[in-house]
């Protein structure tokens, strides 16, 4: 095709200056500021020292930085072995081709991821409080076993974090698994229903194959989220993550060293580790997903 | 047609169908009923009643003990329509931008073949999975060189280049917007800004629309920048301006959840307002793509 009047050169330009202008200055110049600076010992912001790679051997000794990354790693294991099923589970059960009221049920799971962490964490404050919370109230009157003093956010604050962050983020997954759902193929599951499969082969050999695409994708952004979680423990549990730091996460240990302390070189440090573990565990996505298309 | 296998369940599973639904329906309303029934009992009522004080009036609710006056509270002796203004004002033109810088960003990498696309693109788009967490301390760093930190400027600043946005809009240009109608535009002598505007954001509005809502929540509920960037308190969104409530009125639970309702109604009354075109253009790109 020939084109009439070929658009001058600068034109892309104009359309991507602002975007680049602003991500240059507040993305990428801060980020080659961090390289930087995870290489050197900081005190406020006048006094820099290169330490060459002393921050990262610290990094490896440090007791703090690895109970917050077990922690970290142990809300991201929990929250995404708890809210995948759950989401897939609504999902499936608002998928019913004779549901009524999916639209307003669907409207009811989705509002939790609409409100942000600092909201999640006023509200959950009081619900999960010792003798007077309802979480336990309830658990009490339905399982009379329950401890009523059951310390969710003293002392099993990991479980209360992956409680509450399931609550907000699972209507937000199923919306997109429904819509995964929807867009699978009638012919496919009618014809495996012809050939003599239950509902349950049906979803693992037809359905399943279908949608893991989104479910790998999901479950990858769940997974990136949670091990950057930050404001759900610094809000509920404090600045320290609780007692003993059992609620403490790689994000709230960078953001201490970083702010409380002071030594941005430190944190930076924290941040790149931190990086490169999401940055690998979207490679093994990519892969897992390549491999699972080849098949 | 005939009836399909599967499209009629028995009364049992359908039965069973309604009841978990029911039943996670109402665990997932439950902290908010609790919520705006805390918002509206006094300070003495909050601990003696789950949900609402007990009394004679009808269903056996104390009515005459509910009451208005942490609303009141809220709004006359605290700042908290000052921190709504702020909120108001601060997601509004956060997300306008940021959708328009966004959705130009990505008609200019989608439809425009030039030097240096790809570098660019790769760059923008490498970034996807750093955490957020890393740039705080450099870029407040960049704020401060720039004089910016405690203005309103320097929460905005930042906010307008959000790579993930520029990844929706490229691939939304790349799907939707076909070469042809940008090219028999040119023949036309129609200018390339205006080939913008008036041809390709219309194609690309569902996609325009949900952004824009997106970003507009994402903002209003972001804690951590306005925290560390806006320092005065009366630049205080309402996510920092609620939550400092709890050093002065920890004690007052039922002032704290209004001032939380307070926070959170408006993005639920703008997420029903708009909930089609938000969950549709949400699913869109990742359903498809």
């Amino acid at each position: 095709m020939n084109s009439a009047r070929p658009h001058p050169a600068w034109v892309p330009w104009v359309f991507i200056a602002p975007f680049v202008v602003i991500f240059g200055t507040f993305a990428v110049w801060p980020l080659l500021r961090s390289l930087q600076l995870a290489f050197e010992q900081t005190c406020g912001a006048q006094t820099h020292v290169f330490v060459g790679l002393k921050n990262f051997r610290y990094l490896v000794l440090d007791p703090m930085f690895w109970q917050a990354m077990g922690n970290t790693i142990l809300f991201t294991v929990g929250t995404v072995a708890v809210q995948v099923p759950l989401a897939l589970g609504l999902a499936l059960l608002l998928n019913r081709p004779d549901l009524r009221g999916r639209a307003v049920f669907r409207l009811i799971f989705f509002s939790p991821s609409l409100i942000g962490m600092v909201f999640v964490a006023m509200l959950f404050s009081p619900l999960l409080e010792k003798r007077t919370g309802l979480v336990n109230i309830w658990l009490h009157a339905l399982l009379p076993a329950w401890n009523i003093e059951f310390a969710w956010l003293e002392t099993y604050s990991m479980t209360a974090l992956i409680l509450a962050s399931v609550w907000m983020g699972a209507g937000f997954m199923m919306v997109y698994f429904l819509a995964a759902l929807q867009h699978v193929p009638r012919e496919l599951t009618d014809a495996a229903s012809i050939d003599g499969a239950g509902p349950w082969q049906r979803f693992w050999h037809v359905v399943l194959p279908e949608i893991r695409p989104v479910v790998g994708l999901m479950t990858l952004l769940a997974a990136v989220g949670s091990m950057q979680l930050f404001d759900l423990p610094y809000l509920l549990l404090g600045e320290t993550g609780g007692l003993n730091g059992r609620g403490l996460t790689i994000v709230m240990y960078l953001y201490q060293t970083g702010f409380t302390v002071g030594d941005l070189g430190y944190a930076s440090a924290i941040g790149w580790v931190l990086a490169l573990l999401l940055i690998g565990l979207a490679l093994v996505q990519r892969r897992l997903a390549r491999r699972t298309r080849e098949d | 047609m005939s009836p399909r296998p599967g499209d009629r369940a028995s009364l049992t599973s359908r039965l069973l169908i309604y009841g978990l639904l029911v039943v996670f329906g109402l665990m997932t309303l439950l902290p908010f009923i609790w919520m705006l029934c805390a918002s509206i009992k006094t300070k003495g009522d909050f601990y003696t009643s789950q949900f609402l004080p007990p009394g004679h009036g009808f269903l056996g609710v104390a009515w005459d003990r509910l009451t208005l006056s942490q609303f009141a509270q809220l709004f006359r002796d605290l700042p908290v329509a000052r921190a709504m203004l702020n909120s108001v004002f601060l997601a509004s033109v956060c997300s306008v931008v940021a959708t328009l810088c966004c959705a130009a960003g990505g008609y200019g990498l989608a439809k425009f073949r030039f030097r240096g696309r790809e570098t660019v693109t790769s760059a923008i788009l490498g970034t996807v999975v750093v955490p957020t967490a890393l740039l705080l301390g450099p870029s407040f760093e960049t704020l401060f060189h720039l004089g910016l930190v405690d203005h309103y400027a320097g929460f905005i600043l930042p906010t307008l280049a959000p790579a993930f946005g520029l990844y929706l809009f490229r691939q939304a240009m790349v799907n939707s917007v076909p070469p042809d109608i940008i090219e028999a535009a040119r023949i036309d002598g129609c200018g390339e800004i205006r080939i913008f505007f008036q041809i390709v954001l219309p194609i690309i509005r569902p996609m325009l629309s949900a952004f824009l809502v997106i970003s507009f929540i994402g903002i209003w509920n972001n804690f951590i920048t306005p925290q560390i960037v806006l320092q005065s308190p009366e630049r205080y969104p309402l996510s920092v301006a609620i939550f400092s409530l709890r050093g002065l009125y920890g004690d007052d639970n039922s002032l704290i959840m209004a001032g939380t309702l307070v926070a959170i109604a408006p993005v639920m009354l703008l997420f029903l307002l708009l909930q089609r075109e938000f969950i549709s253009g949400l699913t869109s790109g990742a359903v498809k793509g």
